[in-house]
């Protein structure tokens, strides 16, 4: 994967490991955690949106599936949470596949049509089916997660598993990414045609990140809803959905790193900004809206072009002055 | 057994007949043109022989396979390899990138054991960037290897979308007008360029509009008017014809 990110992962190992020590506060500690679980989903979306060009808006409705899965079954039919989360993730595979397979194969924004009206219909079913879900209201008391002999309880136990899991994800991604299927879906990104021509399997590319993307969103779930011990619809609608577009379209579309970086910025900032509560989703829209406009490669991108400014500065004015 | 057998092709699109009845075959180790007014079907020909646009009726038969409706990526395996007209590089890629894309038929490592790294997935990616690089070498512009392929100023980007489609290793390359855009300077060097191709063991199928290249270059030149096939031959058969020359140039009055 590259020296370079080598050197960011030992990084992001250390900014873990002594994040905690700066934060003693426990409630910014339990904020952090969401930033990590929310991570987890930016790292698969961004893997989905930016290098292979396709366009999901309805994440939160695989979030959902792995967080319910987990809480339904840990809550009310004592499976184990790690047993709990690799069912979500095979109900959430399922899931991916009956929405990807019709719609990714052809060429156009099938696929983001596909997942919104994905993403509505598991919000509605997981307010509705009261049965299953215990409807608008949710239910708490789902356990936390307890692993050989330990119960991941206190908000830093917490803080450690979920971002040591999305370090693990990242690893994995940069993995795929630098490689022939990472270069594979970059390719399918930059022209459909060409790519198979050269021999790309499009839509059996398209279907596989498109699967492991979602598959991430139902781990994050899974993590979401044993952090919280609670859950409700409210969690997984379509909002959610678009503040995940937003979290890697800030940090910057072609960029694992950038999607963690946005998804920290937009769970932080919320809880600095009283002011979000109420308008959250018209300051989301109006961020898009900038983004787009005025930084379209995100935060990544900008700070590489300052970066290069930078240093072409200093480079002039070494030459000027030798 | 003929290398690459077209039979009967037929194209419709709506009403129009894009091709129609092509009969036509292409020899091992040579260099065949297909040429023909604007409009004559050519790119179209191209588009069924690499499975890009469904056939209508009739058959294709590359080495004495049945290639008929299968999807691109399944020729692009059998060892058929093409440019386009209006250049397709990957723009979102480096210039090295694009030509890593053209080794995926030489290699077959997948989600899962890349993800991991599993044994053999490091070996692999050295092969591909290697294997790249000597292309990049061939075509004189491994010097641009990390430059953003959108940067690149035209005429190397049709070099770039022609060492994308050798590092595939194929048996045969369909160039589709590999000259249009390109100075004289950049034409000579092109038509020395297809000719190493074929020296390399790559049979080379072209459409271009530029005669001089193609009867410089080609041995054999087939030609297309309004989806027929008018006539086959060597160049200087080509040229004596009296049907090519009506289709170029009108009937005499």
């Amino acid at each position: 994967m590259g020296k370079n990110n080598y050197i960011k992962c030992a990084l992001f190992l250390i900014i873990i490991g002594f994040l905690p020590v700066f934060v003693s506060n426990q409630y910014y500690l339990s904020v952090l955690v969401f930033a990590g679980i929310y991570a987890i989903v930016a790292i698969g979306l961004s893997m989905l949106m930016g290098y292979a060009g396709q366009i999901s808006l309805g994440h939160a409705g695989f979030f959902a599936i792995g967080g319910y899965t987990s809480a339904i079954l840990t809550k009310f039919h004592n499976f184990h949470p790690l047993q709990a989360m690799i069912i979500g993730i095979v109900f959430t595979v399922f899931a991916a596949l009956l929405v990807g397979l019709p719609s990714l194969r052809l060429r156009g924004h099938y696929l983001a049509m596909a997942t919104l009206g994905f993403g509505e219909i598991i919000y509605v079913t997981s307010g509705a089916a009261t049965g299953l879900t215990e409807g608008p209201s949710g239910f708490s008391g789902v356990p936390s997660i307890a692993l050989a002999g330990f119960t991941i309880k206190s908000e830093l136990s917490k803080f450690y598993l979920v971002w040591l899991v999305a370090l693990i994800i990242m690893i994995l991604s940069l993995n795929i990414i630098h490689s022939r299927i990472g270069r594979a879906l970059r390719s399918i990104h930059g022209d459909e045609i060409a790519s198979n021509a050269m021999g790309v399997n499009v839509a059996k590319y398209k279907i596989q990140v498109f699967v492991y993307s979602a598959a991430l969103a139902s781990i994050a779930g899974s993590l979401y809803v044993h952090h919280m011990r609670f859950v409700s619809p409210t969690g997984f609608n379509l909002n959610k959905s678009i503040l995940f577009l937003i979290m890697i379209m800030s940090g910057g579309m072609g960029s694992l790193w950038g999607a963690v970086i946005g998804a920290a910025i937009f769970t932080l900032l919320p809880e600095f900004l009283g002011v979000f509560n109420d308008y959250d989703i018209l300051m989301y829209g109006a961020i898009l809206l900038g983004m787009m406009m005025f930084l379209p490669h995100g935060l990544t991108g900008l700070t590489t072009k300052i970066i290069q400014l930078v240093l072409s500065k200093w480079k002039t004015r070494t030459q000027n002055n030798p | 057994m003929n290398f690459l057998e077209i039979k009967g092709l037929c194209r419709n699109f709506g009403g129009l007949r894009a091709v129609c009845d092509l009969n036509a075959h292409i020899e091992a180790g040579r260099i065949t043109a297909m040429i023909g007014p604007n409009g004559a079907g050519k790119t179209t020909a191209f588009n069924l022989v690499t499975g890009l646009l469904p056939v209508s009726t009739g058959k294709i038969f590359f080495q004495g396979k049945d290639i008929t409706g299968l999807p691109p990526h399944k020729i692009a395996f059998l060892g058929v390899a093409r440019t386009f007209q209006n250049i397709r590089i990957f723009s979102n890629m480096s210039v090295l990138e694009n030509v890593m894309v053209g080794v995926h038929t030489r290699s077959c490592k997948g989600m899962f054991s890349s993800a991991l790294r599993l044994p053999g997935v490091s070996s692999e990616e050295k092969f591909i960037r290697d294997e790249a690089f000597k292309y990049l070498e061939w075509m004189e512009l491994a010097h641009l290897a990390s430059m953003d392929a959108g940067n690149l100023p035209f005429g190397q980007q049709r070099i770039l979308e022609i060492a994308r489609a050798l590092a595939a290793k194929p048996k045969l390359i369909l160039l589709d007008e590999p000259a249009a855009g390109l100075n004289s300077q950049e034409t000579n060097k092109l038509s020395k360029l297809i000719r190493n191709i074929l020296e390399s063991g790559v049979t080379v199928f072209l459409v271009e509009h530029d005669m001089e290249l193609v009867m410089n270059i080609s041995h054999d030149i087939i030609v297309l008017n309004n989806g027929f096939l008018i006539t086959r031959g060597t160049p200087s058969e080509v040229q004596r014809n009296k049907d090519v020359i009506t289709a170029y140039l009108g009937e005499e009055h």
